[in-house]
């Protein structure tokens, strides 16, 4: 059984219109999709704005309220709060934040910061609390001093450790990474992520990695989502989706990812304008008469795609002739 | 836009019926009685007795309340206990008397908060900003009435310029309109200047942030790589930007206006509602306070709309569907 | 290698901001040229100084809080002599700058045409119908669809791609000869920066423009650029092309750069981790190698005193010796402290 499985899920905010503001319609944020996160893995969770990649990270954490679909957690249907509170759901799963500035308390000393969610669901005494604390700080790198300094103190950097600490204080089992190191500079990314990586070694957690980055999702995450208005157009390994891609949307993505190769610059940037072209010319092939995307069908054991089956195997088949 | 501003009166309705019923009990819930202090002091206390009785006094209070919400639908808000006369008629004419005056004290305060607000914020930091930030501190410290009462004593006794109670002369009302008007205005002057002078401080400080604020934003430091001279750069791009929310408080200064017009019309004797609410407090004038409140209370709700309203017109981002 | 055809000539420009009385470099002792048709990428990381630059050159400094010293050379007038009217004739009309931000840079209150048209208002003697004419063929420029529609439209009824166009439409109005880009993507989805970058390379193209490209993300340095500066802590460390830069990088803090990004087949590694952190602008170090205490391993011997540029190839420069076998720790026969 996988850690979380999640199930047809549906978040739809109404769109209120007329004299009298009745519901006349909804944004289907996230619109029907099914995934499941295994224990110790990283599940990368690919988009562009307003694809509702966020939207579904926060419906994990029970942020948002969920329309229909299920949320399975120990086999228990975490959508429910009252299932929640059950399970110590909250303790077990934790959130780190793309903007550590403002996720932080700035009235609060980092020593507190770090010991709320210990103080909500551990009761420790205040000396194990204090070790505890300090324990944290020197997971993620940081020294005692850190204890009585203020957010505004620490760099982007060491703020966005901070948020990490916290997230990790209760050993949660699963962290929701919304954009974590979009925010960050190139060499402290690096630290943050191979801290996030250490830690998952040392605790066994699993992250739901939400990112638009596909380089840096290419370098944490084995199994990977793309989702594209709501839906999600393709699943598969890391391996799958950056070597095999088949939707054009995924293609897409990837061949506009910047590369640092310059001599292959010319080729990259006709290859990114042939699939643009594509992606212009053949929408009808990609996406059904209303624009979205289809259900998702299974090509191989790791790899399903959102398309209509015989195209799907089509492109499979393709796509395998390339690989041999 | 119309149905929305529409759907906002339907919206007032229930907000005004729970006003109203508030404002009716705790009217009730003042202590004495309207005839008390009223009547001879030797008067039977069964007399009292009598003449609350036929006013309906003992009544419970819904019953009141009913009662005073027929009565407003035939446009009768009851006789007042201190005037023998109609509150409608009595409020009339001062309500005219008071808008007259907060609308003159609105000006004016706009007129002198305005420059010395964009000025302050232009210059911030420099000499003309601390002066005038210096005299926005000093007209906030001191007390409104105490500027009423030194005001009235230096420029209508030691200097007699301007009369000090009253809103219009005693010849100028049997003379022509020419003469009303002037006589009117000429009692308008002392109090809306006071009142302008010294209330410009809320108005004078944010727009002095705005200005600030607005001076270091993004879109100014594109106009200033457009080539666009420093002036221009205030006049299209800061001012504008800056003035949109102290528009949008229009509205609510209204009420703020009507709240001083309390204090400015009891120091200056001026017939306004200010000064008649005063005086029915003290004498216990219930049918006169409801409908007072009542009237504030609507006009509060107004000015929350009318800011809304400008907002959605000055504000491009803001648009009531 | 710098010849006749540079038009943009940066001579030892200093810039240094009042913090708490005093003035802190946040440039020290720039020099760069400009030349038409190609595009310059300045490169670093939060705080290394590279908009500082770009604001230096377009003058945008309070001169109450700033202090700038050296020589803007642009087409033969220097820009740091210039009163703030003198500037005006330059700003908009023959430099143009697009904005990070795209919400933020445009003014909310005003329609997209009254934006774009501001620019000719005072750089052209254009009628109103030409400036209208010209606002639409500008939009369309950038790869608007209904530039007649966005015409009328305000900032925040635009998509942030959209929005980003209309920065540039407003740049390229008066067709400069200089655009300085400051992070011009960073806001928006890859697929989107594609797009931008196509603009900026065509606009380039069309204009003969020199374009300054300012931007932490080495991938769009290496898809767009034809020159690369990279910048650490308010100094320029390695300059070349953009073909020197990527396959043979010199400098320390160029290599350090390269080998913390994600890269396809590391994803087993630990990415590489730049020690220490950049300096504060009240704590930048008077003299010395400001990178040396970022590879520790390296002895101090192979700092120079007081680092300058080293011609490495013709048209590649070097701050500093300290390149010179420079290894990382984890590399065979790596230098040892």
């Amino acid at each position: 059984m996988s850690l979380v499985e999640i199930k047809d899920l549906k978040v739809h905010y109404p769109i209120r219109t007329g004299f009298w503001n009745r519901i006349t319609d909804s944004v289907r944020a996230v619109d029907g999709i099914t995934f499941n996160i295994e224990a110790g893995e990283t599940y990368g969770l690919v988009g562009e704005s307003g694809s509702g990649k966020s939207t579904t990270g926060k419906s994990v954490v029970g942020l948002e309220k969920v329309t229909s679909g299920s949320i399975m957690y120990k086999g228990v249907d975490i959508t429910s709060k009252a299932n929640r509170n059950k399970l110590d759901y909250n303790q077990d799963v934790q959130m780190i934040f793309q903007d550590s500035l403002s996720s932080l308390n700035p009235r609060k000393r980092i020593e507190d910061i770090i010991a709320e969610p210990l103080r909500n669901f551990e009761h420790l005494s205040k000396d194990d609390e204090k070790l505890r604390v300090l324990q944290l700080l020197d997971i993620v790198g940081l020294d005692a001093d850190a204890l009585y300094k203020y957010p505004h103190q620490f760099s982007g950097g060491q703020r966005q450790r901070i948020g990490v600490a916290r997230a990790v204080a209760t050993n949660p089992k699963l962290i929701i990474a919304d954009e974590p190191v979009s925010a960050l500079d190139l060499s402290v990314q690096a630290q943050v992520l191979n801290f996030m990586k250490k830690i998952q070694r040392e605790f066994g957690i699993s992250y739901l990695f939400i990112s638009h980055d596909l380089g840096v999702v290419r370098h944490m995450c084995n199994n990977i989502a793309i989702m594209n208005r709501g839906r999600l157009v393709e699943i598969g390994t890391r391996e799958d989706i950056y070597n095999h891609p088949l939707h054009i949307y995924t293609k897409r993505l990837l061949a506009a990812i910047p590369e640092t190769n310059v001599n292959q610059r010319a080729a990259h940037r006709a290859s990114r304008l042939a699939v643009e072209k594509i992606y212009q010319e053949q929408q009808s092939k990609y996406y059904d008469d209303k624009g979205e995307a289809f259900p998702l069908i299974q090509v191989s054991p790791t790899h399903s795609v959102a398309l209509p089956e015989n195209i799907a195997k089509q492109l499979a088949s393709q796509e395998g002739e390339v690989q041999a | 836009m119309w149905k929305t501003i529409l759907r906002r009166f339907l919206i007032m309705i229930p907000e005004v019926i729970i006003l109203s019923i508030l404002v009716f009990l705790l009217a009730k819930a003042m202590p004495g009685d309207p005839f008390t202090g009223s009547i001879n002091p030797k008067a039977d206390p069964q007399q009292i007795h009598h003449l609350m009785k036929i006013n309906g006094l003992y009544d419970p209070w819904y019953q009141q309340y009913w009662n005073w919400v027929v009565h407003l639908f035939h446009g009768n808000l009851g006789n007042s206990y201190q005037y023998q006369e109609p509150v409608t008629r009595l409020i009339g004419g001062r309500a005219a008397n008071t808008l007259w005056l907060a609308f003159f004290t609105m000006i004016l305060t706009y007129a002198f908060a305005l420059p010395m607000g964009v000025f302050a914020g232009r210059h911030e930091g420099k000499l003309p900003d601390t002066i005038i930030r210096v005299y926005t501190y000093v007209t906030y410290c001191i007390p409104f009435f105490v500027i009423l009462v030194i005001g009235i004593w230096i420029f209508g006794y030691v200097f007699g310029w301007f009369p000090t109670t009253g809103s219009i002369s005693a010849e100028a009302s049997g003379g022509g309109w020419l003469q009303t008007i002037g006589s009117r205005f000429y009692h308008i002057l002392l109090p809306g200047i006071l009142g302008a002078l010294f209330g410009t401080v809320n108005i004078v400080q944010y727009l002095r942030s705005e200005v600030i604020d607005a001076k270091g934003s993004d879109y100014v430091r594109t106009a200033r790589s457009k080539g666009v001279p420093s002036k221009d750069i205030y006049r299209h791009h800061i001012f504008r930007n800056s003035l949109l929310p102290i528009a949008a408080f229009a509205g609510y200064s209204i009420t703020g206006l009507l709240n001083g017009s309390i204090f400015t019309e009891t120091v200056f004797s001026y017939p306004g509602m200010g000064l008649l609410f005063v005086n029915s407090i003290s004498y216990r004038d219930y049918t006169v306070i409801t409908a007072l409140v009542l009237i504030y209370g609507i006009l509060n709700l107004i000015g929350t709309l009318l800011s809304d309203i400008i907002l959605s017109i000055v504000d491009p981002r803001i648009r009531i569907e | 290698m710098e010849t006749a055809s540079n038009f943009l000539n940066i001579k030892d420009v200093s810039t240094a901001f009042k913090i708490n009385g005093q003035y802190y470099d946040a440039i020290s002792h720039i020099n760069l040229q400009v030349h038409h048709d190609e595009i310059l990428a300045i490169v670093g990381e939060s705080g290394c100084g590279k908009s500082t630059l770009a604001t230096t050159i377009m003058g945008l400094h309070d001169p109450a809080e700033t202090k700038i010293s050296g020589e803007i050379d642009f087409e033969g007038t220097d820009l740091l002599k210039l009163d703030d009217n003198g500037y005006n004739n330059f700003r908009g009309a023959k430099i143009g700058m697009i904005f990070q931000d795209p919400l933020s840079a445009l003014n909310p209150l005003k329609r997209v045409e009254d934006q774009i048209r501001e620019v000719m208002d005072y750089h052209t003697d254009l009628t109103t119908d030409e400036k209208h004419e010209h606002v639409l063929k500008l939009l369309d420029e950038v790869g608007i669809v209904n530039p007649k529609r966005t015409a009328h439209q305000f900032p925040h009824e635009l998509s942030g791609g959209m929005r980003q166009r209309v920065i540039i439409a407003i740049a390229i109005a008066c067709k400069p000869d200089l655009i300085i880009a400051d992070e011009p993507t960073t806001a928006l989805d890859v697929t989107i920066q594609a797009q931008i970058l196509d603009v900026l390379r065509d606009i380039q193209k069309e204009n003969h423009a020199g374009i300054i490209l300012i931007t932490h993300d080495l991938g769009v340095v290496a898809e767009t650029a034809d020159r690369v500066a990279v910048m650490y802590a308010g100094q320029i460390v390695e300059e070349g092309s953009a073909e020197q830069v990527f396959n043979t990088p010199e400098h320390p803090y160029t290599r350090s750069l390269l080998r913390s990004m994600p890269q396809r087949d590391n994803e087993n590694d630990d990415l590489y981790v730049i020690k220490g952190n950049v300096p504060s602008l009240q704590k930048m170090p008077s003299s010395g190698d400001r990178f040396a205490p970022r590879v520790p391993w390296v002895p101090a011997s192979a700092h120079e005193a007081n680092p300058v540029m080293h011609e490495v190839a013709p048209g590649h420069e070097v701050r500093c010796t300290c390149y010179k076998g420079f290894k990382f720790p984890d590399q065979k026969g790596s230098v040892t402290a």
